[in-house]
């Protein structure tokens, strides 16, 4: 007997592909052909200059900036993002709402705002700045203000990957376990922190992406001290100010790089998450 | 372990979910918390366990004041609606939790563990599953694994909140039986929670029924059922008919119907509640009682037949429900559409405004006109 093919509406073939020969092109233009280019233009003098290139004294130091911001920044926003998700899920306070909708901001505000408020606030004309200076604390146009406008910027990414688990999650297994004996750390090490493990790490490395290539933020406060406040970032539009642009895109080959990793971590976090959230009902029997 | 509950009262924000409730539940027996759903059953228990702390009133285990101790340290087993496995960890490594968490000094050596959960996965009957996870599990293994694990520690006490509530019915009746055998057999107190009336009726020594916070009646299942000391409590157990009308001296009327009651009463309105077993089912009207019905429906499954019916000249809100056993079903041969009369046995009467339940006993001579039995 020959199947017939049911049609379902949107179904039809020229549609179909059309709309994917669409995506094939705007991915093309916007997406590979830009990232192709990165590595082409860093390359475009030769292997030799690529290496010259990001073995400068300044481009090194610019990357081992970036790499303190990022294992700094990292951290803190862990411990934060962890502690804000446990608050908001496990506690009815008055105001919890709005404090779940105030984790958001930084990604409502504009960078270069954050960036301007960190000034206004820590600069050595502002509130706390001017106090800070009198004790010979200087935070901004050096390498401290860069860290706290990246953790303001990349706060939200682990705490708005947990909040949502937890809450689907809920606090039973946490008060079978209390009921238990376990005691709080307990709790958190055996319990909490292996139901929450995927979601953390997929939190992380979008703050470390964020952290290695804020640009924003980081070039209000930073000052763009070549050698002593250049960020990754911040260095490649510096060397491209100064026309050097086959090294602009050495280093923009970097951020590239980290990126494509980025994307690789985040694929295979997913893939884990999926597993875990999907376990293998297949196997229980029927009693 | 007998458990002392004293003047408990708690609120949610302005909702007041506790109102002054106390109960002795004496040791080792098994207790039910019998309430619709918002009665406040589960936040006692949670109260309890000391999972949630009261606004006023105490808590005793054996006497002693437990309620400022910490969940931790009270050492009640708890098993959870929703089970609470923990879901990264085998069915062994969930039963082990308890003991693998003590300090240090206190913990039993790693083989007297694997042996007590062996000994425990076996109690349940589910020790070829010790290496599954609980998603691998089904809702009557999750359960009986989850009472595993809130044995572990040996409590004196456990609590248990709608146990069975997830369960089909054929499961619930099994881990019901086996509950009770394991309550016989080690002897802890329980106090369970659920909002099926039958499960409370069939499982427990005493059944507190609560309703909006408070408790109702405490009382055995049997005397519960046959005398219910509210409306509420009438209501919430098992299927009541109701048949309500003016009193004129010893007579109490609504439309063509009438029942002579046993003695005046002084209240100008009553309702007689009657369960299905207090009244019986005739063909002609009795001497004292005049309830003509129509037969709805008729359910022949079960151990005996059961009529639905409805009023004829005369109203209430729900429809009526008496059974009859097969034998009588088979004389009589009743079919949908005939019209028979009840005569109420035993019957209660609670006047209007108020919510005591006075009984009331026919006299089985004044019984009239044998010919009309069924």
């Amino acid at each position: 007997m020959q199947q017939r093919k049911t049609m379902r509406s949107g179904d039809q073939p020229w549609v179909k592909w059309s709309l994917i020969t669409l995506a094939i092109i705007t991915t093309m233009l916007m997406l590979v052909i830009p990232l192709v280019l990165i590595f082409d233009m860093a390359l475009s003098a030769g292997a030799g200059t690529y290496w010259d290139n990001l073995t400068n004294r300044y481009t090194q130091h610019a990357i081992g900036l970036t790499l303190l911001v990022a294992a700094l920044t990292v951290p803190i926003n862990l411990v934060f993002g962890i502690f804000l998700a446990w608050l908001v899920t496990r506690f009815e306070f008055p105001g919890r709402k709005a404090l779940i909708t105030l984790i958001d901001i930084p990604f409502a505000v504009s960078p270069v705002v954050a960036g301007l408020l960190y000034l206004l606030l820590y600069g050595s004309n502002g509130w706390l700045g001017g106090w800070l200076m009198e004790r010979d604390v200087q935070l901004m146009f050096s390498w401290p203000g860069i860290v706290m406008v990246t953790v303001f910027v990349t706060c939200p990414f682990v705490a708005r990957e947990l909040i949502p688990l937890m809450q689907q999650q809920g606090r039973e297994e946490e008060e079978a376990g209390v009921v238990l004996g376990a005691t709080g750390w307990q709790l958190f090490r055996r319990i909490t922190l292996p139901n929450i493990q995927w979601a953390l790490l997929y939190g992380v490395v979008l703050t470390n992406a964020r952290a290695v290539g804020e640009f924003g933020a980081v070039s209000v406060v930073s000052g763009n001290i070549r050698g002593e406040t250049n960020t990754l970032s911040l260095h490649v539009e510096l060397l491209y100010q100064d026309y050097n642009v086959v090294g602009a895109f050495a280093s923009a080959s970097l951020l590239a790089g980290i990126a494509l990793l980025t994307i690789v971590v985040k694929s295979f976090v997913e893939w884990r998450q999926a597993r875990q959230r999907a376990p293998l009902d297949d196997l229980s029997d029927s009693r | 372990m007998s458990i002392s509950i004293e003047g408990i009262t708690k609120h949610f924000g302005s909702f007041q979910a506790l109102r002054d409730i106390s109960l002795e539940i004496p040791d080792g027996q098994l207790v039910g918390l019998l309430g619709p759903s918002g009665s406040g059953k589960t936040t006692l228990l949670r109260i309890i366990a000391g999972l949630e702390t009261a606004d006023e009133g105490r808590i005793l285990f054996h006497g002693e004041d437990v309620t400022r101790l910490h969940v931790r340290e009270r050492r009640v087993g708890f098993v959870f609606q929703h089970y609470a496995l923990f879901r990264h960890m085998t069915v062994a490594q969930n039963v082990a939790f308890g003991l693998d968490v003590l300090p240090a000094r206190e913990r039993p050596p790693a083989a007297e563990i694997r042996q007590r959960v062996q000994m425990l996965l076996e109690m349940v009957q589910l020790d070829h599953l010790a290496q599954r996870y609980p998603a691998q599990l089904s809702g009557g293994q999750k359960q009986r694994i989850a009472l595993a694990r809130a044995l572990s520690m040996k409590p004196q006490i456990l609590l248990l909140d709608e146990p069975f509530g997830a369960l089909d019915a054929k499961v619930r009746k099994d881990l019901r039986r086996w509950l009770r055998a394991l309550h016989e057999e080690f002897h802890f107190t329980s106090v369970f929670v659920t909002h099926d009336q039958e499960e409370a009726l069939e499982l427990s020594d005493q059944v507190a029924v609560m309703s909006a916070g408070s408790i109702e009646q405490v009382d055995s299942p049997q005397k519960l059922y046959a005398q219910p000391s509210s409306r509420f409590v009438f209501d919430f157990l098992g299927q009541v008919n109701v048949f309500a009308g003016q009193v004129e001296e010893q007579l109490l009327r609504q439309g063509e119907a009438w029942v002579h009651l046993p003695e005046p009463s002084p209240a100008p309105a009553l309702q007689l509640y009657m369960r299905s077993h207090e009244v019986r089912l005739q063909t002609a009207p009795a001497a004292y009682a005049h309830l003509p019905l129509r037969i709805e429906s008729i359910s022949l499954v079960g151990a005996e037949v059961r009529l639905e019916l409805s009023p004829v000249g005369w109203d209430s809100e729900e429809p009526w429900e008496i059974g009859i056993t097969h034998a009588q079903f088979n004389s009589w041969q009743p079919s949908r559409g005939d019209h028979c009369y009840a005569v109420p046995q035993v019957a209660h009467a609670i006047a209007q405004g108020t919510d005591t339940p006075e009984t009331l006993h026919w006299q089985a001579g004044e019984m009239d006109d044998p010919a009309a039995m069924i």
